[in-house]
């Protein structure tokens, strides 16, 4: 009971103020977890893909995971909008709490879920409509009827993903004539159109050239102002450019999770620097 | 040594180009047989048949006379069975292919299901015909009417237009699935604005070649009684009704020779459909094509 007075104390002073949040370096650990996982496991089947994973996501700001190939960074990220349980014979057992609600809770709604938690996916995938149509799908899903209203969304999510100025004169084409760069910052409005808190992505720019992927490592740093962002990535660059915080996951298990700058200049675990160092994957 | 190595190779040279050869004008052989046949075919009916096709032709009852005979009654009841088919196929069949693909649980008994679907469509018609006509003929007291034809006739092309539509359904990427549930739809939002739109251009192709499939059938008609010949186009679906090719296997057995000339421009008339039919299917799958 106290604990739980605490944390909501510490929740509104660090909303107030961020700063006063930063100089405090245990109520910062404490404070203001978006998402809150523990002891996360996870079978495909009979293999089990992640092993007692327990991560506390901070809200606005960057999270990134990294890890080989097969660590189950992309299980992981799917899990926390429960897309991952698209696979049939996916179980699962711990908890994961986003604002404090238990998403695996029976009566939670998983729509609910996923238009809170909404997702960028790897490989840029508009569908074969206009985009408006693209960027007006998730409003109009939850029920948005009125043309005036759906204007201002599309406008201030194509705006928000910074591509309104390239687009403006081109709502109507088909998504699928653009370019794979415009292609992926459409599905990134599309996904800010929902009006998401946290927004998962994919390694979302592993298809993309490198001018493209710098755009979009930019708009993730606006984002960061008014969303959380959780940001698998093969590419431990990107990860050091653009995040605040790494989680470095192998075999499914999480081995280390720090302050970017911490985890790669001054990795705890050996494993971990193994792998920054480029000794495996 | 190496001379005698040449010459060898040399030798075994001439045998393989002349195998090269023959294998050609093998296939060559059978490609032929096809199209010999199928222009033999085309020539006997255009020859018997053309001179018996005008207008009249197309807007005449049966009639005693051959000169007076006409494929009215069977052109239109062709077309009013199609469309009874293609209502009852397409909402039957599009459904079970959605439940399958998108709502089953993947297990075996839905594998078993799914196989023998595949099955079903190689199941011969006559074997409809009989199940329609204990069904909708007796059992649901329809009797020789056209309802009963029609029912019968969607049961025969429906497993073909399920399997259609489940490929449809199937070939919608994943990704884009992923998209719409990434943003909070249900699995119906999902189905009715992302995977039917994809999957409408494939769904409308297997229908119309599993409904050009239907309209040249016969067996199955006869055992649910179209009629041989009829004097007005049906009413109702309680009236009785005739088709094209009920209509020319009528002709066909009668003895004097200008029948055979009337039957030959009824099944001008049927290839036409048909054709424009299959046309409107390569159509629509290019059209579609193209967009993705």
């Amino acid at each position: 009971m106290s604990e739980v007075m605490v944390k909501k104390k510490n929740n509104t002073v660090n909303k107030a103020s961020k700063r006063e949040e930063n100089s405090f370096g245990l109520q910062k650990e404490k404070a203001n977890h978006i998402i809150e996982v523990n002891d996360l496991n996870l079978w495909y089947g009979s293999d089990q893909a992640l092993y007692e994973v327990n991560m506390d996501v901070p809200e606005k700001q960057v999270t990134a995971i990294i890890g080989p190939s097969g660590c189950g960074k992309s299980t992981f990220l799917k899990t926390l909008n429960r897309m991952v349980e698209m696979v049939p014979v996916v179980k699962t057992s711990g908890s994961i709490k986003y604002r404090d609600q238990e998403i695996f809770n029976r009566k939670y709604k998983q729509e609910y879920l996923r238009t809170k938690v909404g997702m960028v996916f790897q490989k840029p995938n508009p569908f074969p409509k206009s985009v408006y149509d693209n960027v007006a799908y998730g409003p109009r899903i939850h029920g948005i009827k009125k043309k005036e209203i759906l204007d201002q969304i599309v406008e201030k999510s194509l705006k928000g993903a910074a591509i309104w100025d390239e687009l403006k004169d081109r709502l109507h084409e088909n998504a699928y004539g653009l370019s794979g760069g415009q292609q992926q910052r459409v599905c990134i409005a599309r996904a800010l159109a929902v009006e998401p808190d946290v927004i998962l992505m994919d390694e979302p720019t592993s298809a993309l050239d490198p001018i493209s992927t710098a755009k979009v490592e930019e708009l993730v740093q606006e984002l960061k102002e008014k969303y959380s962002i959780i940001i698998v990535t093969h590419n431990m660059q990107q990860a050091a450019r653009i995040s605040d915080k790494t989680a470095f996951f192998l075999n499914g298990e999480l081995i280390e999770f720090a302050d970017t700058d911490h985890l790669f200049q001054n990795p705890q675990d050996k494993r971990t620097e193994d792998y920054i160092t480029g000794r495996f994957g | 040594m190496l001379g005698q190595k040449e010459r060898h190779i040399k030798k075994r040279m001439e045998g393989r180009v002349i195998i090269n050869r023959l294998m050609m004008v093998l296939f060559g052989v059978a490609t032929a047989i096809g199209l010999i046949f199928l222009v033999l075919l085309f020539y006997r009916v255009l020859t018997q048949g053309i001179g018996y096709l005008n207008w009249d032709y197309l807007s005449n009852f049966p009639a005693p006379y051959p000169e007076e005979a006409g494929i009215y009654a069977g052109l239109i009841g062709s077309i009013m069975l199609m469309v009874i088919v293609a209502i009852f196929s397409v909402m039957v069949g599009v459904g079970s292919a959605i439940y399958l693909e998108e709502y089953a649980p993947k297990n075996r008994m839905t594998e078993f299901i799914r196989i023998n679907i595949q099955n079903l469509a190689g199941v011969p018609s006559i074997v409809f015909g009989l199940l329609g006509l204990t069904f909708f003929v007796y059992l649901f007291s329809f009797g020789y009417t056209l309802i009963a034809g029609g029912l019968t006739m969607a049961l025969l092309i429906l497993p073909v237009i399920i399997v259609a539509a489940q490929e449809a359904v199937r070939s919608v990427p994943a990704e884009m699935k992923e998209a719409s549930y990434g943003m909070g739809a249900t699995k119906w939002q999902t189905i009715s604005r992302v995977i039917l739109p994809a999957a409408v251009p494939g769904i409308l192709t297997g229908t119309i070649i599993a409904l050009s499939r239907a309209i040249g059938e016969t067996a199955p008609l006869i055992i649910v009684g179209a009629a041989a010949a009829i004097y007005t186009l049906p009413e109702s679906l309680l009236a009785k009704y005739t088709v094209m090719p009920i209509q020319i296997y009528n002709w066909t057995s009668r003895p004097a020779e200008e029948w055979q000339f009337v039957a030959g421009a009824g099944i001008i008339v049927l290839l036409v459909v048909l054709l424009l039919m299959n046309s409107i299917a390569v159509w629509i799958r290019n059209k579609y094509q193209h967009r993705l």
